[in-house]
């Protein structure tokens, strides 16, 4: 079973990473900040000024290890990709099933329903847990609106079809997901998903959570030999990781969104953890990031019980396991794609 | 799992402070110092067996002396740490 490997998140300014025998050092202004031995690391995420040596670049590259920049926001940049590697049948097998007819409307299916399936077990969530009269109608009405486009999505053959099923599924849990905020609600209120830039902090903390997803979504896809920009419900374009999206759609509510809620509810984020920019776009500020970063990543810790596999595994390897059974599913050992479904 | 590596190596010659430095090197690549000549190493069963090769081709049996222990798991429930301390758990978030 693949190890769930820890991730460095780099955000101070001027840091120098490099590589020293078998560790990895991060030097701050001539000081040695931290010393890890690199059979602990998955992937090195830097965030803006962070400089990174080129030996331990050509390492990360052998050893296939992530490393990604973003810039200060949290925007992704660019990530760094060492020779292809992973089984060239398996890839073979992934471009040949994108231009199918039969496969990618069956997968694509799957990771909608997934995703649609597990939106609704938040909502039904928090209906459960306010005692709201008002919000338990909004809740109840929304988990209803959810399970007739499960419904629709069954009969459903076309992409079009799902992607617009998707987009509305999208739209009627956006539009309660601020109702799940217990406090400061006017902070936290959202109207709908704004992104690029986000223009509210729900927005704003959404945004930033899903970058952090994205990358390990595309770090699981390339380990697992898969070509991260060949997605099946995500249309092809020149530079979107369209896998990384596709593996993505089922964790964004329960990985993400959940996550966004405990740290509002619980104050560790607060409506002044945020500033505005001219022209409307709302940013993270600094420290709140790291305070974010820290929150995801013992989020990825915590055990879930996988349906598929009918045990505990940590949930930061979920986008592995999930990559894993796509890769079974594209080589014919598998009938289907098992979505990832959460209880 | 965690093991515990502690070492005395004769730095006498020039070629037993060659060790030392060796020997603390290898131990780096592998845990972190938590004393002197005392570190600490979370290794999976192929790490430990590399971890133990490496030290034991670079000491001189003669002279050196090197122990390992395995600690009882989880860690932090059974090492009690007074003191000045500097350990970083590397499973932990990792953000600098």
């Amino acid at each position: 079973m693949y190890q769930l490997l820890n991730t460095l998140y780099v955000t101070t300014d001027k840091a120098y990473l490099r590589l020293d025998h078998e560790t990895l050092k991060v030097d701050v202004e001539g000081t040695t900040k931290l010393q890890v031995p690199l059979h602990h690391l998955g992937g090195i995420v830097c965030f803006g000024n962070v400089l990174v040596s080129p030996f331990l670049l050509h390492r990360c590259a052998e050893d296939g290890r992530a490393v990604v920049f973003l810039d200060h926001h949290g925007q992704f940049k660019a990530r760094l990709e060492g020779p292809v590697s992973g089984n060239v049948l398996l890839r073979r097998a992934q471009h040949l099933a994108v231009s199918d007819s039969i496969k990618p409307p069956l997968i694509a299916r799957n990771i909608v329903a997934g995703k649609i399936q597990n939106a609704r077990q938040i909502v039904l969530r928090a209906a459960r847990e306010t005692d709201n009269p008002e919000d338990i109608a909004f809740f109840t009405e929304c988990a209803n609106t959810l399970l007739g486009l499960l419904a629709s999505l069954e009969s459903s053959t076309e992409l079009e079809q799902m992607r617009g099923i998707e987009g509305n599924a999208a739209r009627a849990y956006f539009s309660v997901l601020g109702r799940m905020v217990r406090v400061d609600r006017e902070a936290f209120g959202m109207n709908g998903r704004s992104r690029r830039p986000p223009l509210d902090r729900m927005n704003a903390l959404l945004s930033f959570l899903y970058t952090l997803l994205l990358s390990d979504c595309v770090a699981a896809a390339e380990a697992v030999g898969l070509d991260p920009q060949i997605g099946f419900l995500h249309a092809l374009r020149p530079g979107r990781p369209a896998l990384g999206l596709d593996l993505m759609e089922e964790l964004r509510a329960v990985l993400a969104d959940r996550l966004a809620l405990t740290l509002i509810n619980r104050q560790q984020i607060t409506r002044d953890d945020f500033h505005q920019r001219p022209g409307g776009a709302v940013l993270l500020e600094d420290e709140a990031r790291k305070t974010v970063v820290v929150a995801y990543q013992k989020r990825k810790q915590d055990e879930v019980q996988h349906p598929v596999l009918g045990q505990k595994v940590p949930f930061g390897l979920v986008p592995h396991i999930q990559a894993r059974l796509l890769a079974r599913y594209l080589r014919g050992d598998l009938s289907i794609y098992p979505p990832f479904l959460y209880r | 799992m965690d093991v515990l590596v502690a070492y005395d190596v004769a730095t006498d010659t020039k070629a037993g402070e060659r060790r030392l430095r060796q020997v603390a090197q290898i131990c780096k690549d592998f845990g972190q110092r938590v004393q002197k000549s005392v570190f600490e190493c979370s290794v999976n069963d192929m790490q430990l067996e590399q971890l133990r090769h490496r030290l034991l081709q670079c000491m001189d049996q003669q002279k050196d002396s090197l122990r390992i222990y395995r600690l009882v798991e989880p860690r932090e429930r059974y090492v009690e740490v007074y003191g000045k301390s500097d350990y970083v758990d590397f499973d932990a978030p990792l953000v600098v």
